[in-house]
């Protein structure tokens, strides 16, 4: 069977790869790509690793037929520090100790970023909300939620 | 196993690819076609796509609401005119499977999913499908009640008439993650009042059949009556019968039937 050729944008750089028929964006991503970031986890839906912004809005990599995404714009967690700079998220991550096992995380600051972008400000019960399609099985969300709120708050170390 | 992704410009061409292969099916959001593929599904080896704007279109302004096929359940809460659809769209998911899952897959969802799907049958919608001999229009319960044959048919969309007040239509969905989860039941009422009493009553129930069905001696209980403490509670009495519920990982048949009566109740006698 032929390969389809595909073009999108990843993390702002332009991209030209060949996917067989039926390949998911995370395995693109993953394997042709070389972006390990987005994470396989349940491969349904459930669980929100694999989490990408598609045109600046959150969708699941391993749902998203791989060709759909032509000459559409992908950001991963890969994308998000600025050179040696932690995006202030990833930092306000690590000052709540938000990441344990770091499973679930790129999907989790995506998530968190897809909000942040146009709700700066958020209430608790939105970040709630805008992780609720997000598993974490080690921090019991708290500290997760805090981060967030954290980075909204501006309350980060330099 | 790779599959053969067919793309077309128009709904009535991927209608027609549908339609002549049996192992086709419709990718729409991808939240049940990609995970069968990615669960290993070797039923599927062709994956149909349209990218017909008609399919994303939403007319909402007058009193019949129609939904494209393709239309998402974001779009859905983003759409001020469709507040009465606004507690079954954000029931599903969290923000990215609202992001992808449309309106028309949510139609072939099977349980513990298909929540907007109890919601449209509560308010009686039409689906229009287009076949391999041109489009029709189904009454949701006729298209439900032969789901397993629709795979070879597109779903244009869903349209149904605009609940006359926010308290004619109810909908609750009960899981056991909030805000996100997998239905234990789902609940929906329609409840036209005309000179006090109930008319046209239409009760819809999730998780309580192999698809989401009405509970007809409940509506039977509501129709003609006004919703009083007495008529909520025959309703709820008459909850559980003609269902057959099953057991999964998020409840019990036994537990389904327990609850059912319990939250139709709450539901009509609009407790939180």
């Amino acid at each position: 069977m032929s390969k389809i050729p595909l073009q999108f944008r990843h993390n702002g750089r332009d991209v030209a790869i060949f996917v067989d028929g039926g390949t998911n964006l995370l395995a693109a991503l993953r394997e042709l790509i070389g972006d390990m970031t987005p994470k396989f986890g349940c491969g349904q839906g459930g669980c929100g690793t694999c989490s990408v912004l598609i045109d600046g809005e959150l969708h699941l990599s391993c749902l998203t037929l791989a060709e759909t995404v032509a000459g559409r714009s992908i950001e991963t967690l890969d994308g998000m520090k600025q050179g040696p700079n932690l995006h202030p998220l990833q930092r306000a991550f690590a000052d709540n100790f938000a990441a344990q096992c770091g499973y679930c995380t790129p999907g989790m600051l995506m998530a968190a970023k897809a909000l942040l972008d146009r709700n700066p400000s958020p209430s608790r019960d939105e970040v709630i909300e805008a992780i609720s399609g997000n598993i974490c099985r080690c921090t019991g969300y708290e500290p997760i939620i805090n981060a967030i709120l954290a980075a909204a708050g501006g309350r980060v170390s330099a | 196993m790779a599959v053969t992704v067919k793309t077309f410009a128009s709904a009535s061409e991927a209608a027609g690819a549908l339609s002549s292969d049996r192992s086709a099916r419709y990718l729409g959001g991808g939240t049940l076609v990609m995970r069968a593929l990615n669960e290993g599904d070797v039923a599927i080896s062709t994956v149909v796509r349209a990218q017909d704007q008609a399919l994303t279109r939403i007319e909402a302004a007058g009193p019949r609401v129609t939904l494209g096929a393709g239309v998402t359940f974001a779009r859905v809460l983003a759409e001020r005119d469709l507040g009465f659809l606004h507690a079954p769209a954000r029931s599903i998911g969290g923000p990215a499977v609202r992001n992808m899952g449309t309106v028309g897959g949510n139609l072939f969802a099977t349980n513990p999913y298909g929540d907007f799907t109890v919601a449209l049958l509560a308010l009686d919608a039409t689906i229009a499908v287009q076949g391999g001999f041109g489009s029709r229009d189904i009454p949701i319960e006729e298209f439900l009640q032969a789901r397993e044959r629709q795979a070879g048919t597109l779903v244009l969309s869903v349209s149904c008439t605009r609940p006359v007040s926010t308290e004619a239509f109810r909908y609750r969905k009960i899981a056991r993650i909030k805000p996100k989860g997998g239905s234990v039941i789902t609940l929906a009422a329609h409840l036209p009042i005309s000179g006090g009493r109930i008319a046209g009553a239409r009760i819809a129930l999730g998780s309580m059949a192999p698809t989401q069905i009405r509970a007809r001696a409940a509506e039977r209980a509501l129709e003609g009556r006004s919703l009083d403490a007495a008529t909520i509670a025959a309703a709820a009495s008459a909850a559980t019968e003609g269902t057959s519920p099953s057991d999964n990982a998020l409840g019990s048949a036994w537990y389904r039937r327990e609850i059912v009566g319990v939250h139709l109740r709450r539901l009509l006698s609009g407790q939180e």
